[in-house]
């Protein structure tokens, strides 16, 4: 293959990008459908309709796994595979094994999608997903980590550019995490024990439920962010130099900041106070590629007014920014006695996840989309710039009023009368919290509003275009 | 706490391993001209390449490497 590519003109192999991209869309679409749908459950209960299969105990876990690994997921492996080949101006490695990691990737959402549900889980947030399904993706990780590192073995270009950096420090860190958490002990096909017990089990746990945050939905989505921003600004990142310092800075410091999920616990004080500590240093590094990012446009700002596609992606850097505050400043242990188990961390969550990580996501898409189809920009830009405002609104909305449901049900449980017993009960902060969880779930209407109009749109643009052959662009020989 | 002699060799490992990738990094060219570097992403056409004339490439200071990688496939 090599010989034949190599006398014709050697051409990108983006057809598991282009499914991945599909696939992106359509998940997102349904995993906000859940998540609306648990959303109006909070508000009204009637809703699980006495069906276990649509209780919101099973339908939690769903909402999470396909809005972070399916919608997530795809847009991680779609715009990784799409930048690598660009930027190392190679075609993918084994593309046939790319083909093979998307219908695993399928295969794993179809089966967490009916597993889930069924009630059968590992009890583990955001690693739910019982044992044979860990197996599935262990081998497809590792398929995808073969992938991805063999295009930069075999790139043309001596560089790396600093998104593959970002790449493939999330590949790496999520295979580490994802074994090392899943070491169980099968007891049938469907149940498994954890080898660690209590205590060191919420410790190994929380150890990767941060970094799936820090690596999965943050590292991966900075990849996009150093790419697709200073492509569709048409313009260099503001600081090549400090997008370096961001990522190693990142790296070093990311993986401690777990035990800040179990302050007050049965976990050891010094190790409650070495999470918060480096929780509070990751925020020098967080800014400095959020302010890389924006000024990026600095001097262009003017491309902000017209360009919707630029608005998803410099407003994402904003909510990452603001989460990255949020998240450091909840870590402390004073605060976060006041808002851990309240609704402040899930309004937390979706900053970063609405705000940052699906508007990355949907920025980056809009860009990708079009050229995979062979055309010049989406089918209709108002259409985006729509989707834009909905979107904000909807966000804005969501965390809003989980910001004030969160700090209203902290104070309640904290309050105490004179006589030391607590003055309002538990259901008492669950009636006062009805209307926010009605404002929440109209948030999260409107985001998915958003996201069918992004459906619409993608299927508009693919029936006007066609698959698109791009030619490997020979190696300029000053850049070689 | 047991569970820390897990967790710290593994860190302690993975640190080690950053550490080594870093300094392939460092060493190897990788950080030699980091501006030209981020406006390279965007040229999707680059110019012809610019015939350079024999024995210009004295001067070029570019990693050893990287003759070898544009070669293969």
């Amino acid at each position: 293959m090599a010989v034949s590519s190599r006398s014709a003109a050697p051409v990108y192999t983006d057809e598991s990008v282009r499914w991945f991209a599909l696939a992106t869309i359509l998940w997102g679409v349904v995993g906000m459908l859940v998540g609306v749908f648990i959303a109006a459950q909070l508000a009204w209960p009637q809703l699980n309709l006495g069906i276990p299969w649509l209780s919101y105990g099973r339908l939690r876990p769903l909402h999470t796994n396909a809005v972070i690994f399916a919608f997530g997921g795809s847009a991680l492996f779609a715009t990784s595979l799409h930048v690598v080949q660009r930027t190392c101006q190679t075609p993918l490695f084994l593309p046939w094994l790319a083909k093979l990691v998307f219908w695993g990737w399928q295969l794993v959402i179809v089966l967490a999608a009916i597993t889930l549900p069924m009630g059968l889980t590992q009890s583990r947030e955001y690693a739910e997903l019982i044992w044979p399904i860990d197996v599935l993706i262990a081998v497809i990780w590792v398929s995808y980590a073969v992938v991805f590192f063999g295009t930069i073995g075999i790139r043309k270009v001596s560089h790396i550019y600093v998104a593959n950096w970002f790449f493939g420090g999330y590949i790496l860190a999520i295979a580490l995490l994802h074994i090392f958490n899943n070491i169980q002990i099968p007891t049938s096909l469907t149940h498994s024990y954890s080898v660690y017990a209590g205590v060191q089990d919420a410790m190994v746990q929380w150890w990767y439920g941060h970094n799936a945050v820090g690596f999965f939905l943050t590292a991966g989505f900075l990849g996009m962010m150093y790419y697709y921003i200073p492509r569709q600004a048409e313009r260099p990142v503001y600081s090549y130099r400090l997008s370096i310092v961001h990522f190693w800075a990142l790296i070093f410091t990311y993986m401690w900041a777990g035990p800040h999920h179990l302050h007050y616990t049965a976990l050891p004080d010094w190790a409650q106070s070495v999470g918060m500590v480096f929780s509070l240093v990751l925020l020098a590094p967080s800014w400095g590629g959020m302010m890389n990012g924006i000024m990026t446009l600095s001097g262009a700002w003017y491309k902000l007014r017209d360009d919707p596609i630029l608005k998803f992606l410099i407003v994402s850097l904003s909510f990452y920014g603001m989460s990255t505050f949020e998240g450091p400043m909840m870590s402390i242990k004073t605060v976060n006695a006041l808002s851990h188990y309240t609704d402040w961390t899930i309004g937390h969550v979706h900053s970063g996840a609405l705000g940052w990580v699906g508007f990355i996501t949907m920025g980056s898409m809009y860009y990708l989309i079009p050229r995979l189809f062979g055309r010049k920009q989406m089918y209709s830009p108002r259409a985006i710039e729509l989707h834009f405002w909905i979107a904000t609104i909807g966000v804005v909305l969501y965390i809003a009023a989980m910001w004030i449901a969160g700090v209203m049900q902290g104070l309640m449980w904290r309050a105490i009368n004179p006589d030391g017993t607590l003055v309002y009960t538990f259901v008492e902060s669950v009636k006062a919290t009805y209307p926010f969880y009605v404002i929440r779930w109209l948030g999260g209407l409107l985001y998915l509003s958003g996201m069918l109009i992004m459906a619409w749109n993608t299927v508009m643009t693919m029936r006007a275009g066609k698959v698109a052959i791009v030619p490997v662009p020979p190696v300029a020989a000053a850049h070689a | 706490m047991e569970i820390l002699y897990l967790l710290i060799p593994l860190s302690t490992a993975l640190v080690l391993f950053i550490l080594g990738v870093f300094a392939w990094a460092l060493h190897g060219g990788q950080f030699e001209d980091l501006e030209r570097e981020g406006e390279r992403i965007l040229l999707d056409d680059p110019p012809v390449p610019a015939v350079r004339p024999a024995g210009f490439d004295g001067d070029q200071n570019r990693p050893p490497e990287h003759e070898g990688v544009s070669r293969t496939i």
